[in-house]
């Protein structure tokens, strides 16, 4: 679980070793996610941008962590990578103990939290934005959990979150139109209203989406599929109607 | 006294102050910031017309300058533009372009057309190079039948059924794409315009306080300043405060007197 050892080597092995991300390459898109009346959902794009040419195009950026949580990632996906194998070695050593419990999604946000501002303080952040979401029973019964890391440690809870673009674009919908106690079927709605918007106005998203649920039953995450896009507006056939050799 | 003569000005930005001004500002001026709108402006095509929105508030830098401006200018009876960017540039074009449309209808004895506005600003914004900050969003009906434009610093147009611009348009857009549909009537286009500043002044910083919409039909046009105004001054007592006696709980009270009379016991009194 050192998330720092090897920086700390190769700046004791004298100046010369230290690397640090100072660009992001491979790039995510934005991840939205919602509390929703069993759990939360979550969902984004399978693409990964290399700059401006999409790169990847079969990405998942959403995946379980442990029994009850679903992490999102977007930004440098490796980073997301290596995040990934910091919790498998913490959802590991924690089943070796064997002592009936487990690590809740309030406790590995507390993790992440912790990993990403220690790293921004060493001028080496991990370049992502990262969505944990899940379900864990607590003393008041099942309780649901939602909250954000950024690549400089900033972390909050919310009942809806998004990040990247999503912040611009799907926020302000998420705010309009979200309740507690919303239905599956409802929810998807909704997620699939922002997915669209995003589509449509975010340079570097596809239309291919996965969307990911956890409830106390478990994690669930959907293969990917697409949205349908309308693109026959009048006004798009003949921009120049009124006036013709206009631009 | 030398042949030389000055040539009249060709028209364009004259840049010879630009060196003067790097020179001071090497020198330490600290250079006046610009008053800008910070944003959210929007227009739809509707099945009658155009409808055009805007929000009140602008800003210079953190502070609001002006918490009641308006945004949407008058172009012509038939035609209006709201403006997003540096203040002083969108009143002075919008200003400018006005007064040109109203010759040309002198001119040609007819109703004005969006095109026309539409020509007259993008060839002055492309003349200045993007240093005239205006970002417009054109809307109006003319004999041709509605239009709606955007115009962008640099000159460049688009002609859209729906439109956004300014720092709060990704929120206001967000409730365009997710909302907008073709053959809408009056009162659902004022609804979504509505909705879209609102989401706007509530979503973006640089946005705030109210809703100006502005509908422009054949033969009518209809502003409707502060149409909605969703940040009311709520104040606690409208009365304001009183404390009477008895308000308060008194613990104990000592008077001591300010004045002290000093006794002449022998002699003449002091003198006052």
């Amino acid at each position: 679980m050192d998330a720092c050892g090897t920086q700390a080597a190769a700046a004791a092995a004298g100046g010369e070793g230290t690397q640090r991300t100072l660009y992001p390459y491979v790039t995510g898109n934005s991840v939205i996610a919602m509390k929703y009346k069993d759990g939360v959902i979550m969902a984004c794009d399978t693409g990964a941008s290399y700059g401006s040419t999409l790169r990847y195009k079969s990405v998942e950026r959403i995946k379980a962590v442990g029994k009850h949580s679903l992490i999102g990632g977007s930004g440098e996906f490796s980073d997301f990578q290596e995040i990934l194998r910091y919790l498998d070695e913490l959802t590991l050593s924690d089943h070796m103990w064997d002592d009936g419990n487990s690590l809740g999604p309030k406790e590995i946000h507390a993790y992440l939290t912790r990993v990403m501002y220690n790293r921004r303080n060493k001028f080496d952040p991990l370049w992502n934005s990262l969505v944990l979401g899940g379900v864990k029973k607590g003393p008041k019964g099942d309780e649901k959990y939602l909250g954000m890391v950024n690549m400089i440690g900033t972390h909050f809870e919310d009942n809806h979150l998004a990040t990247g673009f999503g912040n611009h674009m799907a926020i302000p919908i998420l705010r309009a139109e979200w309740r507690e106690d919303m239905t599956f079927e409802e929810a998807i709605k909704l997620i699939e209203k922002c997915l669209l918007v995003l589509l449509y106005r975010d340079r570097s998203s596809i239309n291919k989406f996965q969307i990911a649920k956890i409830t106390t039953e478990g994690s669930t995450i959907y293969p990917p599929y697409a949205l349908k896009t309308n693109w026959g507006f009048s006004a798009f056939e003949n921009p120049s109607k009124g006036a013709v050799g206009t631009w | 006294m030398t042949g030389s003569m000055d040539l009249p000005a060709k028209g364009g930005f004259s840049f010879d102050l630009c060196r003067r001004n790097a020179m001071l500002e090497k020198k330490g001026l600290k250079v006046p910031g610009f008053r800008k709108t910070g944003t959210t402006i929007v227009g739809l095509v509707f099945q009658d017309g155009v409808v055009l929105g805007a929000d009140t508030r602008a800003t210079e830098g953190p502070i609001v300058a002006d918490k009641n401006c308006e945004k949407i200018h008058y172009m012509a009876p038939n035609i209006y533009c709201c403006g997003a960017g540096t203040a002083a540039d969108t009143e002075a074009v919008t200003d400018m372009v006005s007064s040109q449309l109203h010759l040309h209808r002198y001119a040609t004895s007819r109703e004005s057309r969006v095109v026309t506005a539409l020509t007259l600003l993008k060839t002055h914004l492309f003349n200045y190079q993007g240093h005239v900050s205006a970002a417009l969003v054109l809307g109006g009906v003319d004999v041709t039948g509605p239009h709606l434009h955007t115009v962008y610093p640099h000159g460049s147009t688009d002609t859209l059924p729906f439109a956004t611009m300014g720092s709060g348009s990704l929120a206001a857009m967000s409730v365009f794409e997710s909302k907008y549909k073709e053959g809408l009537t009056r009162e659902e286009g004022i609804q979504l315009v509505a909705e879209a500043i609102c989401a706007g002044i509530f979503n973006d910083l640089g946005s705030g306080s109210n809703v100006d919409v502005c509908v422009i039909t054949k033969g009518k046009t209809e502003y409707l300043r502060n149409h909605q105004l969703p940040n009311p001054r709520t104040y606690a007592s409208s009365k304001g405060y009183s404390f009477t006696k008895g308000h308060t709980e008194v613990l104990s009270t000592k008077i001591i007197p300010l004045k002290q009379k000093a006794e002449v016991a022998e002699g003449d009194a002091m003198e006052e």
